[in-house]
Order: structure tokens, then sequence, then C-alpha cells
């Protein structure tokens, strides 16, 4: 197991001011945006469950975690992408193994300003506002007068490595990719406050980032009604544009990750990320 | 002579044998070698950074990357599974435009500030100026991009009319302010390397001060003002934090200063430290590098010529 070392230093003073002798296992947990709020709330709880493993959890984006599971330099990796064959070949040319832990769904809403009239959307309109090929510069392009904006559509995206840059992608664009003058966020959050603020805006981001002073698209694909994002629809496969949350070890899990693992799985992990507003693996009973 | 040697013996305090190897001596060497290697070491340093860019960078260059696509396309796409795309025209015109606008900011700022502080201010007032305006190069960039963020970006979308205020116009005055001291300081010293047999002259031959400054100071510190502006622009063109935070980060070629652009810089920030190390992404960012270096070096070292040939003039 990588122990970080400032972090494994700290675990041993910490050890010795409380008088223990063991020192404790420190589990280096990195990645995707989307998941770094659930991550942190499984480990807060974890420390009720076994005191001994303290786990470390940082964000950064999908492409972030990957990078350090390439690198060998997380336990575990957070991704709300699959890793690319290409990222997986490297992974193997460096000596890790990694393997795929599907945790939970997630919804990836649309968002719009609150004053925006157009309640509903097609996959097909996304991709007339989002992709190269698109024509839609304009809201009158899409037939939508928005009040307090000046026809402009302010597109807002993310940067190129968040893994929810890359499923928006394939779900909506297709084989399309994004067109330029797209305002490239770095974080959910950054997209959820800049659309709130800009009557012209339309974004995207996991649903658990949505806020009450936005409006969330009800998304038809294929002719189909309209299906609204939430944890129901994002779990029975309704919602078209929700996507399985990863988490990625070096190998089978052995030892505390495995438990650690284990337990994410288990129904008090999986009633936390419930809690955080993603779908879980499995329908459960939470209190 | 003796009278010499008697003054050697006396400062050396070593009489009889005439070995001058003390602790002094020593002392004396020693702080030359340290000197020296502080002297050698900045040489030594870009040395260095340019054989670390260069091997991350290189090799992508020679084996991966299509220079026509890399300074042609417009489109930066390097996450793409199938096809990444590495065009970074739309980042050179995002940095080329943010810079520009930032020079036509900074330049009547600088120069006005620099001829008030050599030719008119004196005493309390002089000095006071002086010591705002090295307080104000030392305001962190990150700063800087806050104030772009927080106050300019309202402001903007108030003023103009706009839907988004982080634009070429903000990021232009942001950088145009954090250049402007800089510029100033350096202009300045063009100013006072004009020699005073020059305004003496001028106002001996009925000369107003304004004519004093306009026909014979600024064109004889025409070089060195020069050199204050392509500092500028090269302190423009390596700007990150503030560029990142101001700009939009929008992958764009501008039509207006109303429009969000990206940096060549500010793409280095925001991926280098989310892709795998000695992936394409990897290489292609290095190359951004590469490039960066190149640029800011010849700007440096023009700057530097142009300032040198005052001195000598």
């Amino acid at each position: 197991m990588y122990l970080h070392k400032p972090m494994s230093l700290l675990a041993v003073l910490l050890a010795t001011l409380v008088g223990s002798v063991d020192a404790r296992t420190v589990i280096q947990n990195k990645g995707s945006d989307t998941l770094v709020n659930v991550a942190q709330a499984w480990a807060e709880a974890y420390q009720t469950v076994d005191s001994d493993v303290a786990v470390a959890v940082s964000g950064g984006g999908s492409g972030t975690g990957i990078a350090a599971m390439i690198n060998g330099t997380v336990d575990i990796a957070n991704a709300s992408r699959k890793m690319k064959d290409k990222e997986k070949k490297m992974a193997k040319d460096r000596g890790q193994d990694p393997v795929e832990h599907i945790v939970g769904y997630d919804a990836l809403a649309v968002f719009l300003h609150k004053d925006n009239p157009s309640g509903t959307m097609t996959i097909e309109q996304l991709a007339d506002i989002y992709g190269r090929k698109g024509k839609a510069r304009k809201w009158s392009d899409l037939g939508i007068t928005v009040p307090g904006c000046k026809d402009k559509i302010v597109v807002v995206s993310r940067q190129n490595n968040s893994g929810t840059y890359a499923y928006f992608k394939k779900a909506v664009l297709g084989k399309d990719k994004f067109k330029n003058g797209t305002l490239d966020m770095h974080g959910s959050k950054d997209v959820v406050d800049l659309v709130e603020k800009t009557p012209c805006a339309i974004g995207y981001s996991g649903l658990a980032y949505a806020t009450d002073h936005l409006q969330m698209v009800c998304i038809s694909k294929d002719g189909k009604p309209c299906v609204s994002p939430s944890v129901q629809t994002a779990g029975d496969g309704s919602y078209p544009i929700a996507r399985p949350l990863m988490m990625y070890t070096n190998g089978q899990p052995e030892g505390a990750i495995k438990a650690y693992m284990d337990w994410i799985m288990s129904d008090e992990g999986q009633c936390i990320i419930s809690k955080k507003g993603y779908a879980p693996v499995r329908p459960v009973q939470c209190n | 002579m003796a009278a010499v040697e008697e003054k050697i013996e006396g400062v050396v305090s070593n009489r009889g044998a005439f070995d001058r190897r003390n602790t002094d001596w020593y002392i004396d060497k020693l702080v030359e070698g340290l000197v020296f290697l502080g002297g050698i070491s900045a040489i030594l340093f870009i040395i260095g950074i340019f054989v670390f860019i260069g091997k991350e960078g290189l090799g992508f260059v020679f084996e991966t990357l299509d220079l026509e696509e890399f300074f042609t396309s417009p489109y930066w796409e390097p996450s793409d599974e199938d096809a990444p795309e590495y065009g970074i025209l739309a980042l050179i015109a995002g940095t080329a435009s943010v810079t520009g606008l930032a020079m036509i900011v900074a330049i009547p700022f600088s120069l006005g500030a620099a001829v008030y502080i050599g030719e008119f201010a004196t005493g309390k007032t002089r000095e006071a100026l002086k010591v705002l305006v090295e307080l104000l190069a030392a305001i962190p960039s990150v700063v800087w991009g806050f104030i772009g963020l927080t106050i300019m970006n309202p402001l903007i979308i108030e003023l103009f009319d706009v839907p988004v205020g982080l634009t070429v116009l903000n990021a232009g005055i942001i950088l145009g302010l954090m250049a402007a001291p800089i510029m100033t300081s350096i202009a300045e010293d063009a100013l006072k390397a004009v020699p005073d047999r020059y305004r003496e002259a001028a106002e001996a031959m009925g000369a107003t001060r304004w004519q004093v400054i306009y026909k014979v100071v600024l064109p004889a510190a025409k070089n060195g003002l020069l050199g204050a502006v392509l500092l500028g622009v090269g302190r423009g063109f390596g700007e990150t934090m503030a560029v990142l935070m101001a700009t939009g980060h929008a992958v764009n070629i501008p039509t207006s200063v109303f429009d969000s652009v990206r940096a060549l810089t500010a793409t280095i920030a925001a991926e280098l430290g989310e892709t795998a190390v000695g992936s394409d992404h990897y290489g292609a960012l290095f190359t951004i590098g590469i490039f960066l270096f190149i640029i800011t070096f010849i700007i440096n070292l023009l700057a530097d010529l142009v300032v040198r040939g005052v001195r000598k003039g």
C-alpha cells in the first residue's frame, strides 16, 4: 500500500499523542469532483467503523484520479467515467493493475437560469447548443426568448479532463466534439454559480450540485416523453444521461482497502451515497 | 617601496614571512567562490529548465505532433479518445488579444507615471510615488485575478450589458494594471539616464517644460522606453493566474473585447496537474511550454538589447 509521507508522519504523530502504539493506516483516495463530497462523507463515517484506518480524500477531477492511479500515487481513484483503453495500457506499462468498482449512479443534470422559460429540451437541442456541428448560437435559434438575456447563449462546460465533460460529450454529442467558445469551468460548483448568475447561460453537472436557484431541464431522447433528473430516474435507468460512478483500486483490493470497499457497498455505505443525491447501486432501505 | 611593504605587513600582521594566507585570505576566497556560484547559478538554472521542458516536450514534438495543425488549428481537444486535437491558434489569439489590450491600458499609465515621477515630482511626493509603484508591483497575481473575478466581472456586465464579464476586456485591464508598475520603474530609469545637460540646453533655448520633455527627453530615452514596453509584453505573455481567473477560460478566437478567451499559460496551469505523465496530452502541454519559453526569451532578449543600446549611445 502506498503511504503518503507527510500523512503517515502525521498519523504516527497523532498515534504518539493519543498514546496508542499502532500507527494508523492511511488510504489515499483522489479523483472525480462529482464523487468528492460522497467520498468525504464515506471517509468521515468510516472513522466510527474502524478508527485505525484514515482515508485521505481529495478532488481535482476524474482525470486527476486516474492519472494518479497510473502514476501509482493513490490507493483508490474516484472516476465519473470509465478508464480509457489508452489509460489502462499506460497503467499496465507502469506496473499498476486498475480494477473497476461501480459504487453508484449519477444523473447528469442540465441547468438553466431560473428565468429561462424552456423547461424541456431534447438531446438534439443540447447537441445543437454544445456540438461543433450544432448551429444554435442564440436562444432564438431554438425558438426561445429568455428575459434579461440579449439572445446569445452562454455555453458553460467543464475542463477537458473532467469525467463529467467526457460523459456529456459521449452521451449528448456522440461522435461530434464540443464547439469552441464554451466557458470551461474548473469544477461543478463553478458551473452552478455561473448559471445561477447568468440569464443567458446553460450548463451541466452532477445532480448533487443542483441548487434551488437553478432550473433543471427535463430531457427527452428519441421522441420519448421527457424525464427529469432525480435519484430515482438515475437508478432505474429512465433518465437518458445517467452514468455509473466508479472507484478504481490497484489490483483486487486487499486488507484495509478491501474492508473499506466492502463497507462502501454495504447498506450503510450505500445509504450515504443516496443521501448525497446520487443513486445507490441497488435499492436500499435508509432511515 | 619600503613604506608600502611596511603598510602591507601592518595590515596582514604577519611579520617576517610574506605569506598572506591567513584566515582573512581564506574567507576572502570562500566568499569569492560563493558569489561566483550565485552568479553562474542563473545560467545553470536556465539551462536546467530548458533541458527539462525540452526532454518532456521534444519527444512529442518529433513523434506525434503535426506542427501545421499545432499552429493553424483553432481546436484544442487533447483529451478526446479517438481523435485528439492539438491546435493552439485560439490559445495564441487569446494570449495575444489579452496582452495587446493590456499594453493599450498600461502604456499611457506607465509612461505618464514615469514622466511625472521623473520630470515633475520632487522631494517627498516623488519618494512616496516610487514606493507606491513598487508596492503595486508586489501584489500577488492571484489577488489581481480575484479582483477580476469579483469586482470587474459584475462591473463589466452592468456597464456594457453583456451576458458574461469574464472577457478579453476584463483580463486586459487587470493585466495592464499588473504590468504598469514594472514598466513605470524601467521607463523612469530610462528618463533618468538622459543627461541633465540636454534639459538645460533645451531650457536655455527657451523651451517650456512640456517642450523639453516631448522634444528632447522622450526622444533621447526612446530605446529605454521601448525596452520597458517589451518587458511589459513579456510579463503579459507569461502571466498565468490572473489571466486564468479573468478570461472565462474559453477556447475561442475573439471577435470583440467582450468575448471570453483562454491563454496559453492558463491552459498549462489548468490541465497539467491532471494528465498522466508521459501521455500525448502531457507532451502537448510541454510543447506549449517550449513555445512560451521561446517567445518570452526573444522578447526579453530584445528588451535587453534595446535598453543596452540606449546606455551605449
